[in-house]
């Protein structure tokens, strides 16, 4: 090493340009309740438990999402649906108990995936941190979509040509 | 005497105030130096952070282990604040201001061996780290006195030498006096770079300042001599580096910045109360710069190692604070 690079105060000084060109940088941080970051169309957050166009459940209990969950997050109890019930839901077989456990959940959208229902997606909502546990268990009451038509949650973002190529099959087979 | 009093109280809120909110701009820097924002929350731009953070350490429990040495315990933080106070005691603030036809010097105390004093209170500041680390009855906060000792030990010697070379060229020890050699642009930097460097690492390693903050080495030993600290205890300890931090960038400014004074001094014209204030404020901004310096570093280099450290101090700083009082010694001579 030369003398300079021995006695280190050059690479020092270099360092210190190097640190202080930061202090006039952007800086990355984003204040969060205020300013919300830009998410993108397609975001893979809080789930949502379809309704049909008449306001019918989607889903059919089949159990395919928690067999797809890479976390075993995905609990249901499913029940038969009684004569008189068809305004509630769709298929005779329902969920009448749909947990996902918010802990768990790694959000990779195989739920989604697996559904041949077209009964459960992802959407751009965040899941809130809670102080207890027992709060982050979704059941069917935050996860079902609101009844009222105007208030239903869009999710055809999430539904690209590719996706909809992806699931045709299994519509023709099961969403007659 | 009660102008000595309401001065010194003066000074003492002063640094207080000054430490206080040296760690938010500590904090604030950190964050700007890796592209944040730094705290935001309290109040605006975070002004009510240290508040906040006071209130906080207030408030949390006071626990003591139960094997500690109660009086050490307590009498270790409590050493270490006293002593990072009493230095603020023999820096000239600014020059003398005029009430009711009498100067008042802006110093509590005009001692002859100023400089001696400054030295003399810095060393025993080493006892409150080493009582604080040995009362802990704790292996990391041993080991960190440990470290914080030897390390203040061996760079006090450096520092000692560089700043007789700037005793010799001015002929005293006394702090007021040094700065009335340094009129206008005269400062003692010109005359003493190596000095100056040195003194400048060896600040550094005396207030336990990254690179050199070995002592407390979060990585390695937990946090250092104030691992069982909790409380307002562990706040004096925190506090009492950005106090040192404040003082010792009065002591740089006053020994090599010219303390009080600036370029074109005396061409202002203005009224020797106006020159007080002014020469204050300056000081002020000379100490700004090296706090911000201080943070700069810290932010920049990565710690030292331990062998390192002492290789330096020892082998590098020494020599050359040794060098440097020949040097100086010769210049004079040949001057005379």
């Amino acid at each position: 090493m030369s003398f300079l690079e021995k006695i280190y105060l050059p690479a020092i000084l270099q360092g210190m340009a190097i640190t202080f060109s930061h202090l006039f940088r952007k800086k990355t941080t984003v204040k969060y309740p205020e300013v919300k970051r830009e998410f993108s169309e397609i975001y893979r957050g809080k789930h949502v438990l379809k309704r049909d166009d008449e306001g019918r459940e989607r889903c059919t209990a089949c159990g395919l999402c928690a067999v797809a969950c890479p976390a075993e997050a995905i609990t249901m109890v499913a029940e038969e649906r009684k004569p008189g019930e068809e305004h509630l839901y769709r298929e005779e077989r329902y969920a009448r108990i749909y947990e996902i456990d918010m802990l768990r959940c790694i959000f990779c959208g195989m739920c989604e995936e697996a559904c041949p229902k077209e009964a459960i997606f992802l959407t751009k909502e965040l899941v809130p941190s809670e102080y207890q546990r027992d709060l982050l268990i979704f059941g069917k009451d935050i996860l079902l979509e609101p009844y009222d038509p105007n208030k239903r949650i869009d999710i055809s973002k999430r539904q690209t040509p590719e996706v909809l190529e992806f699931k045709k099959d299994q519509k023709h087979k099961h969403n007659k | 005497m009660i102008y000595k009093f309401i001065l010194a109280s003066l000074i003492l809120i002063i640094s207080l105030v000054v430490a206080m909110y040296s760690t938010l701009i500590e904090r604030k820097m950190a964050g700007f130096f890796q592209d944040r924002l730094g705290p935001s929350r309290a109040g605006p731009w975070g002004l009510l952070q240290p508040l906040a953070d006071g209130i906080k350490l207030f408030f949390k429990e006071e626990f003591m282990p139960h094997s500690a040495d109660r009086f050490l315990y307590i009498l270790g933080p409590s050493l270490t604040m006293l002593i990072a106070l009493l230095t603020s005691a023999v820096i000239p603030w600014g020059p003398n201001i005029l009430i009711d036809g009498t100067e008042y010097p802006l110093q509590v105390a005009d001692i002859n061996i100023g400089i001696l004093y400054v030295f003399a209170v810095v060393s025993i500041g080493v006892y409150g780290i080493m009582i604080g680390g040995w009362a802990s009855n704790n292996k990391y906060a041993l080991l960190g006195a440990v470290r914080a000792s030897s390390q203040m030990i061996s760079y006090e010697l450096a520092m000692s030498l560089s700043i007789i070379a700037v005793v010799m060229m001015s002929g005293s020890l006394s702090m007021k006096e040094i700065v009335a050699q340094q009129q206008g642009i005269n400062w003692n930097i010109w005359y003493q770079p190596l000095g100056f460097l040195i003194f400048l690492i060896c600040a550094f390693a005396e207030t336990n300042r990254s690179p050199f903050d070995l002592p407390e080495c979060e990585t390695e030993l937990v946090g250092g001599y104030h691992t069982e600290y909790s409380s307002m205890k562990l706040g004096f300890y925190l506090f009492a580096e950005y106090i040192n931090m404040f003082i010792s960038g009065a002591v740089i400014a006053t020994l090599f910045f010219g303390g009080y004074h600036f370029p074109f001094i005396d061409q202002l014209g203005l009224s020797q109360n106006a020159m007080a204030i002014l020469g204050f404020l300056v000081l002020f901004l000379k100490i700004t710069f090296f706090g911000f310096l201080f943070m700069w570093i810290r932010w920049t280099l990565p710690r030292f190692r331990y062998d390192q450290l002492m290789g330096m101090g020892w082998k590098k700083l020494i020599p050359l604070a040794i060098l440097n009082v020949l040097v100086t010694g010769v210049v004079i001579l040949l001057n005379q």
